[in-house]
C-alpha cells in the first residue's frame, strides 16, 4: 500500500504515482481529491454549477434585490427585463430574479432531505436483505418491485391529493419511491461482499451482524452510493419542478421554479422571459447534478 | 418458458391486487364526501346521509374493497364524479390517445437512440462518444416542461410554424398531424438521451469482450465486427430498458400532455387528482400499473428470445 490517503477501499481509490506526493492532512486530502476530480471536465463544470446554486440559495436573503412575494404594480405595464428588474417581473409584478434565487432555496432544501431519506431507507433494506437473505429478502424485493412498478407521478398525485400538498409529504413520497432503487444497488454489493474473506473473518471473530453490515460492508458501497445519490438529486429536482408545474407541488407562497413556469407559460406570446428564466434555472441545476455524477463515475473508474 | 410465464403472470396479479388495496386504503383518508359531491352544496344533511346509506358508503372498508374488486372483475370500474360518466368509457378513450402519442414517439426514439448509442459506444472516449454522451446528458437533464416551453417559444412564438395546443380536433389553421409534432418532439428529446445512455454503456461492455478482439485480429473490418458481432449482444440489456420506457411513456406523459393540452391519459389523471375524483384516480392507477408490469414482462420475454443462453 503506497496510498497515503487513509481510505479503506482500493476499488474506489486506486493507488497511483500522483497519490504518493499527496499530503496526509485533512484539508490536503480534500484538496488533492478535488484536484483529481476536476481533471474530468464534465465533473468540474457540474461541480461549479452546483456550487453556484448552493451559494445563490444560501445568500438569497442578502443578494436578492427584492422580496420574492413583493408585488410591483408599476412593473405590470412593462414587465420585460430592465435595470431595476434584471430578469423582469412576472405576471403579477414580482421580481423574477429574486423569485429564482429564493426558489433555489426551496429546491435545495427539499431535494437533499428527500434523497438522504431515500438513501437511509434504501441502505437499511439493501444491507439487511443482502446479508440475511432468505424469505425476508424475497419478500422485501417483491415489495420493492411493486413500488417500482407504480408510475411515480401517479403515486405522487394520489398521495398528495389525499393528504394535501406540503414539503413533508413530498419528501416522504420521494423517499419511499426512490428507496427501492438504492436498496437494489446496496443489496447487490452486499451479496457480492458477503462471501469475502474479511467478512467471513469478522464473522468468525464473533462480530455482530450489525457491526459487519455497517463497518465491514457499507464502506465498500460508498462509491456507487455517492454516484447514485448525485443522480437521484437530479431526478428529485426534476420531480419537484414537475409537481410545481402540475400545480400539486408546494403551496403557492413558496417561490418554486416549477410553479413559476406553470403560472406564466400561457403568456409566452407576449413575455417569454417569465417562463424561460425559471426553465433555464431548473435545467441548469439538473444538468449540474448529472454532469457531477458523470465526473464522479470517471473519478472512480480512472482515478 | 411456460414456468416463466406463469410466474410472471402471477406476479402481475399479486401486484395489481396489492396496488388496488393500497390505493383503495389511501383514498379512504380523503376528506371528500361522495354523497355531498353528487348532491351539491344545497342538499340537506338528511339527504346526504340517505344517499350515503344508499351508496353503501357507511359499511366497513373491507366489505367495500371486496365489492370494488368484484366490480372490477365484472368490468365495472365505477362512476366518475368529475366527468359525470362511467370511468371505463373515459379511461379507454384517453388511453387510446396516449397510446397513439406513445407509439409515434416510440417509433422515433428506438431507431434514433440505437444508432446514436452504438456509434458512441463502439469507440469509447472518442470525440464522437464524448459529444453524444454530453448531448444525451443535456437532453435528459432538462425537465419535459422546460423542453416543451422552449420548443413552444421557438416554433410557435418566433417561427409560428406549429400550433401550441393539441386538442386533436382540426381547426381552421392546423391539422391534427401538425398538432402531434411538438408533443412528440418533447418526448423524443427527453427520452432519447436516456435510452442512448443505456445502449452506449451496453455497447462499450460488449466491445471490450475478447471475442470482439478475436474477430478484429482475424482481420475482420471494424464496421463488420460492429454489425455482425457486437450489435446483437449489445441489444440485450437495452431491450429491457426500452420496454420500461413504454411504462414511462404511458404514465409519465402527464407533463407533456399538460403543456400542450393533449387529451390523453396523463392529463385525465391530473384532472382527476385536482378534482378529487377518487373512482377515476383508482381505476387510472390500476390501468397504469397493469401497463407497467405488462411491459416489464414483455421486456423480459424479449430478452429471453434474443438471448438463447438463458432460454429454458
Amino acid at each position: 500500500m503506497r496510498d497515503p490517503v487513509p481510505s479503506g477501499d482500493e476499488g474506489a481509490m486506486p493507488t497511483g504515482a500522483a497519490d504518493a506526493a499527496a499530503p496526509v492532512t485533512g484539508l490536503g486530502v480534500f484538496r488533492h481529491r478535488l484536484r483529481r476530480f476536476c481533471r474530468s471536465v464534465p465533473g468540474a463544470v457540474g461541480l461549479s454549477i452546483i456550487v453556484f446554486w448552493v451559494a445563490a440559495a444560501l445568500l438569497a436573503p442578502l443578494i436578492a434585490p427584492f422580496s420574492p412575494t413583493e408585488i410591483n404594480l408599476q412593473a405590470l405595464a412593462n414587465p420585460t427585463p430592465s435595470l431595476t428588474h434584471w430578469l423582469g417581473t412576472d405576471h403579477i409584478g414580482r421580481d423574477v430574479l429574486s423569485r429564482i434565487l429564493w426558489g433555489a432555496r426551496t429546491v435545495l432544501t427539499v431535494a437533499p432531505i428527500a434523497v438522504v431519506g431515500a438513501t437511509l431507507v434504501g441502505t437499511m433494506v439493501g444491507l439487511t436483505t443482502g446479508y440475511f437473505g432468505g424469505w425476508y429478502d424475497l419478500f422485501m424485493m417483491r415489495c420493492a418491485d411493486i413500488v417500482l412498478s407504480f408510475p411515480m407521478i401517479i403515486l405522487y398525485m394520489i398521495v398528495i391529493v389525499m393528504f394535501g400538498a406540503s414539503a413533508l409529504n413530498i419528501i416522504l413520497v420521494i423517499s419511499v419511491t426512490k428507496a427501492p432503487i438504492i436498496a437494489r444497488i446496496v443489496r447487490g454489493i452486499t451479496l457480492d461482499l458477503r462471501e469475502r474473506e474479511y467478512v467471513v473473518a469478522a464473522k468468525l471473530r464473533g462480530e455482530s451482524a450489525l457491526f459487519i453490515m455497517f463497518v465491514e460492508v457499507l464502506p465498500n458501497a460508498r462509491g456507487p452510493l455517492i454516484v447514485e445519490m448525485c443522480l437521484r438529486m437530479g431526478f428529485t429536482t426534476v420531480m419537484i419542478g414537475i409537481l410545481g408545474f402540475l400545480g400539486i407541488g408546494l403551496p403557492p407562497p413558496h417561490p418554486d421554479w416549477g410553479s413559476m413556469v406553470k403560472d406564466t407559460y400561457g403568456l409566452i406570446f407576449s413575455w417569454p422571459h417569465m417562463a424561460l428564466f425559471p426553465c433555464a434555472a431548473i435545467s441548469s441545476l439538473v444538468i449540474g447534478f448529472n454532469l457531477m455524477a458523470l465526473g464522479l463515475r470517471e473519478y472512480r473508474l480512472h482515478g | 418458458m411456460f414456468r416463466f410465464l406463469t410466474k410472471q403472470l402471477s406476479f402481475l396479479c399479486v401486484t395489481l391486487l396489492s396496488v388496488s388495496f393500497i390505493v383503495f386504503m389511501l383514498t379512504q383518508f380523503t376528506p371528500v364526501d361522495a354523497a355531498r359531491a353528487i348532491l351539491g352544496a344545497y342538499a340537506t344533511d338528511e339527504q346526504v346521509a340517505h344517499l350515503t346509506r344508499e351508496l353503501g358508503l357507511d359499511r366497513p372498508v373491507l366489505v367495500r374493497y371486496v365489492e370494488y374488486i368484484g366490480g372490477l372483475l365484472r368490468g365495472d370500474l365505477g362512476y366518475s364524479l368529475h366527468f359525470k360518466a362511467p370511468v371505463g368509457d373515459i379511461i379507454f378513450d384517453r388511453l387510446g390517445n396516449t397510446l397513439v402519442l406513445a407509439a409515434v414517439s416510440f417509433a422515433i426514439i428506438v431507431p434514433l437512440s440505437i444508432v446514436l448509442g452504438v456509434v458512441a459506444g463502439m469507440r469509447e472516449a472518442s470525440l464522437l462518444d464524448r459529444g453524444i454522451l454530453i448531448l444525451a446528458t443535456f437532453c435528459t437533464s432538462v425537465p419535459e416542461f422546460a423542453t416543451g416551453v422552449v420548443l413552444l417559444s421557438i416554433f410557435v412564438v418566433n417561427l409560428g410554424v406549429l400550433p401550441g395546443l393539441s386538442p386533436l380536433v382540426a381547426d381552421t389553421h392546423w391539422s391534427v398531424a401538425q398538432q402531434f409534432v411538438l408533443p412528440v418532439a418533447t418526448i423524443v428529446v427527453f427520452d432519447t438521451g436516456y435510452v442512448v445512455n443505456m445502449v452506449r454503456v451496453s455497447m462499450i461492455e460488449v466491445m471490450s469482450q475478447s471475442y470482439i478482439r478475436t474477430a478484429r485480429l482475424k482481420g475482420m473490418s471494424f464496421p463488420r465486427v460492429v454489425v455482425r458481432h457486437a450489435l446483437r449482444n449489445a441489444m440485450l440489456n437495452p431491450v429491457t430498458v426500452i420496454f420500461l420506457q413504454i411504462n414511462y411513456l404511458i404514465s409519465g406523459v402527464v407533463v407533456v400532455e399538460t403543456v400542450f393540452g393533449y387529451p390523453g391519459f396523463g392529463r385525465m389523471m391530473l384532472e382527476a387528482a385536482l378534482n378529487k375524483d377518487v373512482a377515476l384516480l383508482e381505476a387510472g392507477a390500476l390501468v397504469a400499473v397493469f401497463v407497467a408490469v405488462l411491459t416489464q414482462i414483455l421486456g423480459d420475454l424479449g430478452y429471453r428470445l434474443l438471448d438463447p443462453r438463458i432460454r429454458t
